[in-house]
């Protein structure tokens, strides 16, 4: 207690402005490394560290980290402006890429590695941004109460058979943003407003939890259908965990409109900024990332599909076959964020 | 020359530092404001048919949850913080020592780690809904279960994790208030209900009031429970509209209402108060004698507080331990003492930054009031009730116009980029939680300040002591169990603070509240629970410190009284 009032009448009498001083010239050590990437990530950290390290370990090239939420990222970004330490935007779908374009944060880059890796309609055409994984929006079935050729396609969920029997999560989650963007971009605007109102009347239960939430809904009896991205029931499936073991042998995975345009999917993917410090560095880490080995850690790591087919899946991810993806232009689906949000709120989709 | 004899000199110093005294909450209050202010800044931009939108759509769900929550919240926060405050603080019963701390563990507790905890425990699919399925063989549709994520669910998760606000606060004040006024109080016969409500309560009040509005503001910022509960509050609401909708207009517009809200609520407490103050001559001399309970109201006193121990620490402890027992090996690494170390560090800086601003402030109203410094000291308060992601916002903006000031000046004079000097800094963090938490202390150090009598200060200015060396002498003795708690409510807040650490912090600098949130925002729950874990932990230390401190100056007082 002593101690404490000795420190408190120290800092208020004479130290608060010499303390304060120290502060800020304490903020210059972060950016002193010689041979560097600064990455800001709207990718989780536990799911894109291992890939650094690995790239560090054969470059030698540091790669420092600042994860959050995307949006947040993209403002902090365009505050910073031209003095902004970072060289590479994350994220863990294209609708925000398209966003930080949009705002000028991006540059172009040109990359025969890339374009040779990543096909063409995951990319940007001018090489603002790359794809690097791709996941599905699918469905999570329960295996005893929904008959294998009763589901066939997002637009099916809407109709009358499914009332009361559908799982999904906010409409605050881009996921569902971008799906709603993709049938926006299939079938207009009053189409797809037409459709989730109906979608909205079908939910079991006000939309609550994440992806894997559904999938446990489902398996509990809650609901019969769940809307996930497909990571996370292969996550489920490589646990150890007895009890999500057992969340995967109650349900089935679905890949819907397979007989149309094909499941909807969209990338995790990159951009370098506009006034990167490290452009060399920054591309080198991009093509680590497309490579053959970047893309086995990422799919090992989170059970996405490789950007390019030719890359061996992991494990769990070969069980499910392949499937035909919706070709839509991705940047369409950030074009349409927009108006996919207000779609939600106008039919009640929280 | 002429010799001036001190005595001259003293009048000049004086009012020149009674002048620097009123100048200072002024400079504060602008410093801390700007953030806040450039956010309102916004408003003034059109928001196009964003509004209209808004309006149309989702606004009225917003306006009608935040005020149920809040006022759910703030009723059974009161309940639980005041009455166990009060059965701590004046009856004596066995276990009484033991509830005294443990009543505290639950601030501990983030409000997002409760939540999942509780989410994951009764949710249908749940272990607590399945074990009664297989033991009644249920099934669905056949029996009604409370569901968690929902608005009474929220009310009740974040009621029994934010009441120690009340109990820390109105607990302090029941000890401290002086015996002599409820030894008359006896004397005259008054029945021990009546003793609470005429002169306990009214003494007490500036503490519970500090107490329930910190409980509030607590709510309306939160972000990560309720979002997690599925509920549409104005902070879910601004941070859909901002970063999802791309509006940041609108956004401003959001948090200009809910601002509203809190500033109505601070000044309606201020108004119902009235000019009456209560205050006590001495400090903390003669602690009041406690009553003796019995028979089956020892049973009462011990089951009122023990529920809210089991139910805001006990099973979401269990729950995280259980967790964290089944996911250990995966998730500990030597990333996770460094975690420890930035959240540590950063708490203690900020706590002991902001304890000294708040007594700064405090203490200048004291000397100098004008309504001027009122509203200052208010203003510089409001960032508490704000979301963590909107303050962070401001704070960008505010510092990125002071870096590009700084990189334009020093460029054109100098041809030298200094590049980024304030953001994506330690100094930037720390400001923002400054901005944030500062209501945090201030209302501690009011409530700690308004105990000690105006007499005692007119004395030692009669007596010719400056204001400097009166608060040294006079004041920090006499707060120092005050403005610790001050200090500690903010070091915990600022441990579980996420959404401002999350978007401000440089490079490579993660604390425990990121990483428990991105996992389990990832959905990985399970693997989550170790850092919230060790949260929870770090923030029980002070508290266990800090609250032995408090009860052993109430037994030393006691006993010197006898």
């Amino acid at each position: 207690m002593i101690v404490f009032n000795r420190c408190l009448s120290l800092l208020i009498t004479v130290k608060l402005p010499v303390i304060l001083l120290g502060f800020v010239i304490l903020n210059g050590w972060a950016y002193a490394n010689a041979s560097e990437v600064n990455v800001y990530s709207g990718r989780k950290e536990a799911l894109i560290r291992p890939v650094f390290e690995k790239f560090t370990e054969e470059t030698g090239i540091v790669v420092n980290l600042v994860s959050g939420r995307a949006g947040q990222l993209r403002e902090r970004l365009i505050i910073e402006g031209r003095n902004t330490p970072a060289d590479i935007l994350l994220t863990s779908d294209v609708a925000n890429l398209y966003r930080a374009k949009k705002a000028g944060l991006l540059q172009p880059i040109v990359s025969d590695v890339l374009t040779e890796h990543i096909p063409s309609i995951y990319r940007e055409k001018n090489g603002y941004w790359f794809g690097l994984s791709l996941r599905a929006r699918v469905f999570v079935y329960a295996s005893d109460r929904v008959i294998e050729g009763e589901l066939s396609s997002y637009e099916d969920l809407a109709a009358q058979k499914w009332r009361g029997r559908i799982a999904v999560r906010s409409s605050s989650n881009v996921y569902n943003q971008s799906l709603i963007a993709s049938m926006i971009a299939e079938h207009g605007i009053d189409s797809t407003e037409e459709w989730a109102a109906g979608l909205v009347q079908n939910f079991a239960r006000s939309p609550k939890g994440g992806d894997t939430d559904q999938i446990r809904a489902v398996a509990a009896g809650e609901a019969d259908v769940a809307i996930v991205n497909s990571y996370y029931y292969g996550r489920l499936m490589a646990s150890k965990n007895l009890g999500d073991q057992d969340l995967t042998e109650k349900t089935t995975l679905f890949f819907p409109n397979q007989h149309n345009r094909g499941t909807h999917v969209n990338i995790s993917g990159a951009g370098v900024i506009a006034s990167a410090k490290n452009l060399a560095e920054s591309i080198l880490l991009l093509e680590f990332l497309a490579g053959v080995e970047g893309q086995g850690l990422f799919a090992e790591l989170n059970h996405e599909f490789p950007i390019n087919e030719d890359i061996k899946q992991s494990s769990t991810v070969t069980k499910w076959g392949r499937f035909k993806s919706d070709q839509v232009n991705l940047s369409l689906l950030g074009e349409y964020n927009t108006e996919a949000i207000r779609i939600a709120d106008r039919v009640g989709w929280r | 020359m002429k010799l001036t004899s001190p005595t001259d000199k003293l009048p000049i110093n004086r009012s020149l530092s009674v002048t620097s005294w009123a100048v200072a909450p002024i400079i504060f209050a602008v410093l801390l404001s700007v953030p806040v202010l450039v956010i309102f800044g916004h408003l003034f931009f059109p928001s196009g048919d964003v509004w209209l939108h808004l309006t149309d759509t989702v606004l009225k769900g917003y306006i009608i949850n935040t005020f149920w929550l809040v006022f759910g919240v703030g009723c059974l926060g009161f309940v639980l913080g005041g009455s166990t405050a009060w059965i701590c603080a004046s009856c004596h019963f066995p276990g009484r020592s033991f509830f005294e701390w443990a009543l505290l563990l639950p601030l501990a507790v983030p409000t997002y780690s409760i939540a999942f905890s509780y989410g994951g425990l009764l949710e249908y699919a749940g272990p607590v809904q399945t074990s009664l399925r297989e033991l009644f063989g249920w099934s669905r549709g056949d029996y009604w279960f409370p569901e968690v994520r929902s608005l009474p669910g929220a009310i009740f998760v974040m009621s029994f994790v934010l009441y120690p606000y009340v109990y820390l606060l109105g607990r302090a004040a029941f000890i401290g208030q002086s015996r002599n006024m409820l030894e008359v109080s006896r004397v005259l016969r008054a029945k021990p209900w009546k003793t609470v409500s005429k002169i306990s309560l009214p003494l007490i009040r500036p503490a519970i009031i500090a107490g329930i509005s910190l409980m509030i503001m607590e709510v309306l910022s939160d972000f990560g429970a309720v979002q997690y509960l599925g509920v549409d509050t104005f902070t879910t609401g601004i941070y859909r509209t901002w970063f999802s909708l791309g509006a940041p207009q609108a956004a401003a517009q959001l948090s200009a209402v809910l601002l509203l809200f809190v500033f109505v609520a601070l000044l309606s407490e201020k108004w119902s108060r009235g000019k009456s103050r209560f205050y006590q001559i001495t400090g903390r001399e003669r602690a009041s004698e406690r009553i003796r309970l019995r028979g089956t109201r020892v049973v009462l006193a011990i089951t009122a507080c023990s529920i809210p121990l089991a139910l805001g620490f006990l099973v979401p402890g269990a729950q995280l331990c259980f967790w964290t027992i089944t996911t250990w090996p995966d998730v500990i690494d030597h990333r996770f003492i460094e975690y420890s170390w930035h959240s540590i560090s950063l708490a203690a800086v900020t706590a002991l930054l902001a304890v000294s601003l708040a007594v700064i402030l405090r203490y200048s109203l004291r000397i100098k009031g004008g309504w001027l410094g009122r509203l200052c000291v208010l203003i510089s308060g409001l960032g508490y009730a704000i979301p963590g992601s909107v303050i962070a916002v401001g704070v960008l903006l505010s510092l990125g116009w002071l870096d590009r000031t700084v990189d334009n000046m020093t460029r054109q004079f100098f041809d030298v980029s200094t590049g980024l000097i304030f953001i994506g800094g330690i100094a930037g963090l720390v400001f923002a939680y400054l901005v944030r938490f500062l209501a945090v202390a201030l209302g501690a150090a009011e409530s700690a300040f308004e105990k000690i009598s105006p007499r005692l200060d007119d004395a030692a200015h009669v007596l010719g002591s400056g204001p400097m060396h009166r608060l040294r002498r006079i004041h920090l003795p006499l707060l120092s169990t005050g403005i610790m708690t001050a200090g500690l409510l903010v070091f915990v807040d600022v441990m579980k603070e996420l959404p401002a650490t999350l978007i401000l912090r440089p490079f490579n600098y993660d604390t425990l509240a990121v990483r428990a949130y991105e996992l389990a925002s990832d959905e990985l729950l399970r693997e989550s629970a170790s850092a919230s874990l060790v949260i929870v932990l770090v923030g029980l230390l002070p508290v266990i410190v800090l609250s032995r401190s408090i009860g052993r100056i109430g037994y030393q007082s006691h006993g010197g009284a006898k």
